[in-house]
């Protein structure tokens, strides 16, 4: 009886200790989310594709012989790359495009980069060899592959370095600025595009890092990143769209949650846990867990 | 008879004070005009009129009925209907079809009526019509019934939406800065058109910062100074109140 | 009647093309299937293009009516066309039960719920396999008969289908052009002006998504008989965009623009079958342009072009934002 609580116990520990390690990636997935819509009031429903690109383009390199560590961070600028190109050709073009037509522009666009992925890698899954090994490691009652102690570490590091640019850095201040009222923030010399273009660059490096960390431990394939982009842009509602930090909560919840429920209640519904839980959070409190209500002035 | 009554209302947003223990009583017939500086509280004073704000005290009683808990669009069945300050146009119709949308309350038929075509839905159409042909005319906006709304220029708008208000019927009408905006040749039409209203025994809750209209239409006027009653009386009472004009002028006249 | 000339000249054509081409897949095939489409698209038209809200996750209904259907026919042996109206019923209560929570919400955090609830039931789709015979679907699915006649031919199924398709566009058409559909439309033109007018918008929204979920049940339905087997695969998150894409390109706010994105998308992968490597990509930049060069639709564009140029004039009229900005500030 006591060895039965106790691994349960093992287990519900195992579970925490991997639901953190994905709960990451999508806090990193919606920090890209959170990021452009701050500084322009646009979901990028391609954020999953970021993150896709970042881990086929490591692939690619590394089929084309480019050292690991190399490949990695050219992964990293190219799609940063993208990034910029999504601002420049699909958003900024449609300035004061409503809601429901920037939704629809950045599916497009999503759809457009995997059919991209297609054309150049085929169907085919990938896998792609960790940073450090696979040799797990014990850490209390959990197992964990070096791996997901990267993806956390790394995690932790990013948001960090995130809130630290928002917080402390001219560039990053001069974006708020933007966020809060672009007019005034032209009127004060900030270039706004600039901006623009930085915040779009910015999240879309966030999405490839995401990538280079996932695929290690979940394989890579052109059309791997339309589920994680979703469950990013949940963790970016859970948390208050337009909250960093709330992203980054939301994603770590949504992943624990999404551990726990797919160990102890049922794997098949794995994914949908993400959704009851951001439905559930939408019906009860729509303006999520950490955002603000606000009123259209008439 | 009043017919709108304010007891103390309150209404903040986070720390600001918009409207602070505001009471006033609007008599039906009249034209009752509020003014005051921007930033003074009078479209916030319409916005919990009607539903869109809950306000934060005190209470607001039309034709004898409490409106605390009452949804924007039951309000508005009660006999209350409005303009906006920044221009809420239907701008996806025509000029009709604007003021069609009006005629709501007036008609009834529902989604499945209306899939089926019934004989009943033409007929009722016909009716909402000539409804709206009709407070088109009233605003002189009938030449234009059938052009995009998006089309038209600044002070045919506004004037637009008085004629959709117009279509409701309503008892009362509040409207938010209509001569805003508009030159002196429209601003003397609206006053016309403000003073037909008024014959036709709709009561008039008017906010406007042109004095000249205010004072030349207005039965009684209310003050109001961040948020608070400065004064209240006819329009002569009210011009030669030292508080309105200290409020209005500055400490040092 | 002047209203419907648009109408029967699509009803002509469509009664006419399987006529002249009796034993053409083009029209007997792929159109059945764009007919299909376009009772989609059409009703979600409604719901995204009349009354400007979004909805990422059409295709549940779609598949939920389909699966009704599929499960009472095969596994109860009901009656395939009042399997067909339970699958309605169905729909109309579970988008009720959805809509109240669901319509409260606008802009991201609707599209964000439309599109979890989509994928929610794609994955109870492919979970339940006691009923829903899991990923791998449900087949020997009994066709639909009528007075006694089986629909068992490609041409018979057009038929069936046109008929359907027809009566939505009729439907969508009388809807649009009455006192309901000026409610939709003022919904979307300013939601606050439809209160005042005495709309109670949140029932409106209600009641419009409900009914293009109903349009998406009868497609799915009939679906489902047609191709004699569903599996959930038809009825993803992919789909829901594809529809949303139709009556993105026929101009959102147009029945007949419907109609036309439903044509369009529906032939696009047929005629590119040669290219079928280059479908998403070319799928996804037609969103793409189609939404930033031609927001008003694809369909609206051409129209509006023909027309300039059979009568060569045709001023631009002011956009009516410009008169909104120059009032922003109080005098
Ligand atoms: N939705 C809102 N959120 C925050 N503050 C508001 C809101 N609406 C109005 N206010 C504030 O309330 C005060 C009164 O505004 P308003 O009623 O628009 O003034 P007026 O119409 O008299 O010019 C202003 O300080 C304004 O900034
Ligand atoms: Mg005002």
């Amino acid at each position: 009886m006591l060895s039965e609580v106790k691994l349960m116990f093992d287990q519900i520990i195992q579970f925490l200790a991997t639901g953190l390690s994905i709960g990451s990636t999508y806090a990193l997935v919606g920090l890209g989310f959170a990021i452009i819509y701050n500084a322009s009031g646009v979901v990028n429903f391609a954020q999953g594709e970021f993150v896709m690109l970042g881990a086929m383009s490591v692939v690619g390199l590394l089929g084309a012989g480019v050292p690991y560590p190399l490949a990695l961070l050219v992964a990293i600028a190219i799609v940063t790359l993208v990034g910029f190109s999504l601002n420049k050709f699909a958003i900024e073009p449609a300035r004061g495009a409503s809601v429901v037509a920037t939704i629809i522009i950045t599916i497009g666009a999503s759809i457009l980069l995997r059919g991209a992925a297609l054309l150049i890698w085929g169907k085919d899954i990938f896998s792609m060899p960790a940073f450090t090994g696979d040799e797990p490691i014990q850490i209390g009652a959990a197992t964990l592959v070096p791996q997901n102690l990267w993806i956390m570490g790394i995690t932790v590091i990013l948001v960090l370095g995130v809130r630290y640019f928002f917080d402390k850095t001219l560039i990053g201040k001069a974006i708020l600025a933007c966020s809060c009222n672009k007019t005034a923030a032209g009127l004060v010399g900030i270039n706004v595009k600039l901006m623009l273009l930085t915040s779009y660059g910015l999240s879309a490096a966030i999405g490839a890092v995401a990538g280079l960390l996932i695929a290690p431990i979940a394989f890579t394939s052109f059309d791997a990143g339309t589920m994680l982009g979703l469950k990013g842009f949940a963790a970016a509602i859970l948390g208050g769209m337009g909250s960093s930090m709330g992203a980054v909560a939301g994603g770590l919840v949504l992943g624990v949650l999404e551990s726990l429920g797919a160990g102890l209640i049922s794997s098949g519904y794995k994914d949908a846990i993400a959704f009851v839980i951001i439905l559930a959070v939408l019906f009860f409190k729509p303006s999520g867990l950490f955002g603000f209500k606000s009123v259209d002035r008439v | 008879m009043t017919i709108l009554q304010a007891v103390n209302l309150d209404k903040h947003f986070g720390g600001v004070a918009a409207v602070t223990d505001l009471s006033f009583s609007v008599t039906e017939g009249e034209i009752y005009s509020v003014i005051g500086p921007n930033g003074a509280g009078k479209t916030t004073l319409f916005n919990m009129l009607c539903g869109y704000y809950v306000p934060s005290g005190g209470s607001i009683t039309f034709a004898g009925k409490d409106l605390a808990g009452m949804e924007t669009h039951q309000i508005a069945a009660q006999g209350i209907s409005r303009t906006f300050q920044n221009l809420q146009v239907f701008y996806n119709m025509t000029v009709l079809e604007n003021v069609m949308v009006g005629c709501h309350m007036r008609t009834r038929t529902g989604l499945i009526k209306a899939a089926l075509r019934l004989p009943s839905v033409i007929r009722e159409e016909r009716q909402v019509r000539e409804w709206s042909l009709e407070a088109l005319t009233l605003c002189g906006l009938e030449h234009l019934a059938d052009r995009e709304a998006g089309s038209l220029p600044y002070g045919e708008l506004k004037r637009l939406e008085i004629a959709r208000a117009l279509a409701s019927d309503p008892k009362f009408l509040a409207m938010d800065e209509p001569a805003a905006g508009l030159n002196d040749t429209e601003t003397v039409e609206m006053r016309q058109l403000i003073q037909r209203l008024k014959e036709r025994g709709i009561t008039i809750l008017l906010v406007e910062h042109n004095m000249g209209l205010v004072m030349q239409i207005s039965d009684r006027v209310l003050v109001l100074g961040f948020g608070c009653l400065l004064a209240e009386g006819t329009p002569q009472e009210v011009q030669n109140n030292p508080a309105v004009i200290k409020a209005y002028l500055g400490e040092d006249v | 009647m002047n209203r419907l000339k648009g109408f029967y000249v699509y009803a002509a054509v469509v009664a006419l093309l399987p006529i002249l081409f009796p034993d053409n897949y083009f029209v007997t095939v792929v159109g059945a299937t764009i007919l299909l489409n376009v009772i989609l698209a059409v009703g979600l038209n409604l719901f995204i293009g009349y009354a400007g809200q979004i909805s990422l996750g059409h295709a549940a209904f779609f598949g939920i009516g389909a699966y009704s259907s599929a499960v009472l026919t095969t596994r109860f042996e009901l009656n395939a066309w009042l399997a067909m109206l339970v699958g309605l019923g169905l729909v109309y209560v579970i988008a009720n039960l959805v809509a109240r929570p669901i319509l409260k919400l606008k802009g991201h955090y609707l599209a964000m719920a439309t599109l979890g609830f989509g994928i929610i039931v794609n994955i109870i789709l492919v979970q339940e396999s006691s009923w829903s015979g899991g990923p791998d679907g449900l087949g020997d699915i009994p066709t639909l008969s009528l007075f006694g006649f089986d629909i068992d031919t490609d041409l018979r199924w057009y038929g069936m289908i046109a008929f359907f398709s027809l009566a939505a566009i009729l439907v969508s058409l009388n809807i649009i052009d009455s006192r309901a559909g000026r409610e939709l439309r003022a919904v979307h033109g300013s939601e606050f002006a439809a209160q005042m007018m005495g709309v109670d918008t949140v029932r409106t929204r209600t009641n419009v998504f409900v009914l293009s979920a109903m349009f998406a049940s009868l497609a799915g339905s009939l679906f489902a008989h047609q191709q004699a087997f569903v599996s959930p695969e038809s009825f993803g998150f992919g789909f829901s965009i594809e529809i949303v894409t139709m009556v993105v390109l026929g101009g959102m706010a147009s029945t007949y623009g419907a109609v036309f994105g439903a044509i369009v998308l529906t032939l696009l992968p047929e005629t590119l079958v040669v290219f079928e490597d280059y479908e998403m990509l070319i799928f996804g930049g037609i969103l793409m342009g189609g939404m930033i060069f031609m927001p008003q639709g694809l369909f609206v564009f051409l129209t509006q072009k023909i027309r300039t140029v059979l009568n060569h004039r045709s001023g631009p009229s002011p956009k009516p934002q410009d008169a909104q900005k120059t009032l922003e500030c109080d005098s």
